[in-house]
């Protein structure tokens, strides 16, 4: 018999049944509830007369509809702040083992508060009403977002009703060259795969590379997992693993500690595990990304040309490039490196924490944002993150450079506060999605690593940062 | 939830791949603590060509006239004709709501990102995945045929064009047994609390420190 995948081994330890169709019952450890996706969930447990089933799975925050500045004034949009007093309100109904209520110092994006709290830990099955919620498979952890009627089910019965997805491997061998990042293997992964390349698939991230990525980098790569399509994204756990999570609030402590480390040293892909689908990238060819389009698939190497729908034989993919350049208010064929920008933003739950600034900090350090940039903001993803990178000195490297620092939260990344494009606006943007409208109607995102946004924020237009 | 077994219902076309959630139903709507009344906001920035805000009277708002989901032959569409990775993004469930609202019970494309699709079934709409050959002659048929339907039999898992060819689809039979008496989900898993309690006991004691 073959061996077992690390999605088998977190798979078979959690399935509680399974019917003849395949169709099992998972059961889930830890569940993250932000202000958006769950009060619908929680009103549906109200009328039907149900209690969370395990409240202290539970760790809630809001963070989309939070404002990033002028804490003191409150939330002045009325229908953002009757979401957010709602899930204070739920959570006071309901419980939690965590709950960082709007202001409170530690705040943040669910999925920067999860790990850094060490509510995130290697075996665990997680979820989120949130599509980012691979993030939290850098641990190790069988972590994927779900809707919000399985929000209900996951909070009245511990278990969410599932389908075992395929095993993919990629594998990125070699190494990384200076100034390419863990976003910019996401992006060429995507790049190579589509979109959709991961559909129905659980993605584990191997190789030389990914071992060699710290732990925020690995948060980055498998947020970027649903951007490929795949619910999942993994990572096995290591040393490094362990070393970020001793000491966090809620990481085990004393025996308990020991325990955890020897059954997560267990939680490997056998070396003779069976993938259904395995694609293999060399990090010495990777380049820093840009995106160009309206989708993460269109993404090219800095140095590289807005490509020529002419040449596309498709139909469908060249109706989708001259979509994607009328949107952008791109030409065919323009060096990336030629492309103006507006806006600049650092943070998501993608590129916020401290290594993600420390990175951008060191490429703004001593320079002064260009004049044809509107607006650069960095928001830190989370209270600890903000005092970390203010103990660091990095708020006073970007204050000086022109970037506005500002309070924890989403914000830019789906713009649901008052953090947004304007319409015709470009920006460079350490986020996950390129969507159309995705930062404000009518504006146009292009991601980037941190190291690149703050690249194009001093020079104006997208340069490479390598030579920068 | 809804039962869903037959439909006979008018098609509109929507001719782009990657069709993402945001594009579905844009954030600004996600702010509601509802989970009824999204339709009128259904692509949104597509639809309307001005910026909606939640709670807006959509029936006064400046049209897209090019729009597929506008133009008179479409009205009261049932089935939504999609192409590759439609429902792709966000995990919003808003996306599905804001589909049924509209009146859409059956989505036909030959794919959908995993969310979007698992969503589908929790708010008895019916994603049916076809061959992109198969969807490239819907495509053709429904353009070229005013008042294009298609007869949609989920207890014998096939679709039907009005020229009486049909193709079957595959799902799962708990999907289907759940979409065609309407369950409700939850009650159903609760039927199992005594497995649920049992694996707590025996996960809790291999990994204490995950009920710390």
């Amino acid at each position: 018999m073959a061996g077992k995948t690390l999605y088998d081994k977190l798979w078979d330890s959690h399935v509680v049944r399974e019917e003849s169709d395949g169709t099992c019952l998972i059961y889930i450890d830890r569940h993250l509830v932000h202000e958006v996706t769950s009060p619908q969930a929680f009103e549906g447990l109200r009328m039907a007369g149900r209690k969370p089933w395990r409240n202290t799975s539970i760790v809630a925050n809001p963070d989309h509809n939070t404002p990033t500045k002028d804490w003191d004034k409150g939330i002045e949009d009325p229908i953002s702040r009757l979401q957010v007093e709602t899930l204070d309100n739920n959570i006071k109904e309901f419980g939690a083992l965590v709950y960082f209520p709007f202001k409170n110092k530690d705040q943040g994006i669910i999925h920067v508060i999860g790990p850094e709290n060490g509510t995130t830990l290697p075996g665990m099955t997680v979820v989120c009403g949130d599509s980012h919620t691979s993030t939290h498979g850098a641990f190790g952890a069988l972590a994927h977002g779900i809707g919000t009627s399985e929000v209900e089910h996951v909070l009245a019965t511990q278990t969410l009703v599932a389908k075992k997805s395929k095993r993919m491997l990629v594998r990125v061998d070699g190494q990384l060259g200076k100034g390419v990042t863990a976003k910019d293997v996401a992006l060429a992964i995507i790049g190579k795969i589509g979109t959709a390349g991961g559909t129905g698939y659980a993605i584990e991230f191997g190789g030389e590379v990914i071992r060699a990525l710290s732990m925020e980098g690995r948060m980055t790569l498998c947020n970027m997992a649903i951007e490929a399509g795949a619910r999942a994204g993994l990572v096995a756990p290591d040393e490094k693993t362990a070393a970020y999570l001793e000491g966090r609030l809620h990481a085990p402590k004393g025996e308990n500690w020991t325990k955890a480390v020897a059954y997560w040293n267990t939680l490997q892909s056998d070396a003779d595990a069976q993938y259904d689908t395995v694609v293999a990238l060399n990090g010495a060819d990777i380049a820093p990304q840009v995106t160009w389009g309206t989708s993460p698939e269109q993404v090219l190497p800095i140095g590289s040309t807005v490509p020529d729908p002419a040449k596309e034989a498709d139909t469908t993919k060249r109706t989708s490039i001259e979509n994607a350049l009328k949107y952008m208010g791109l030409n065919a064929n323009t060096p990336i490196d030629q492309i103006q920008l507006d806006k600049i933003f650092i943070g998501s739950c993608t590129n916020s924490r401290i290594e993600d600034l420390r990175a951008a900090a060191s490429v703004a350090k001593g320079k002064k944002v260009a004049s044809n940039i509107k607006l650069a903001m960095v928001v830190p993803g989370s209270g600890q993150v903000k005092r970390q990178a203010e103990e660091e000195g990095l708020d006073k490297i970007f204050i000086e450079a022109g970037f506005e620092w500002r309070e924890p939260g989403c914000s830019m990344c789906l713009a649901m506060n008052s953090d947004r494009l304007s319409p015709g606006e470009r920006c460079a943007s350490t986020s996950n999605r390129n969507f159309e409208g995705r930062q404000g109607p009518g504006g146009r995102t292009h991601l980037v690593s941190p190291e690149m946004a703050a690249a194009a924020a001093i020079a104006g237009h997208f340069v490479d940062v390598r030579s920068a | 939830m809804k039962a869903f077994t037959t439909l006979n219902g008018l098609v509109c076309p929507l001719d782009r791949a990657n069709v993402d959630t945001d594009a579905i139903i844009p954030k600004q709507f996600l702010k509601s603590i509802k989970r009824s009344g999204f339709g009128p906001y259904l692509f949104d920035e597509w639809r309307y060509t001005n910026y909606g805000e939640p709670g807006m009277d959509c029936s006064t708002r400046p049209l897209n006239k090019d729009f597929v989901l506008n133009q008179p032959r479409y009205q009261g569409a049932q089935v939504l004709l999609a192409r590759d990775n439609f429902g792709c993004g966000s995990s919003r469930e808003h996306a599905p709501w804001a589909i049924e609202d509209q009146g859409f019970r059956v989505i036909i494309a030959p794919s959908f990102a995993d969310i979007f699709f698992n969503n589908c079934y929790k708010n008895g709409i019916l994603p049916i995945v076809a061959s992109a050959e198969q969807v490239d002659q819907l495509f053709k048929e429904c353009l070229a045929n005013e008042g294009y339907k298609l007869s949609v039999d989920l207890v014998a898992q096939t679709v039907t064009m009005p020229s009486g060819q049909s193709f079957s689809f595959e799902i799962t039979p708990t999907r289907k047994h759940n979409l065609l008496n309407g369950l409700d989900e939850i009650g159903l898993t609760l039927q199992h609390a005594d497995d649920i309690r049992a694996f707590e006991v025996k996960h809790k004691a291999a990994q204490p420190w995950l009920f710390a």
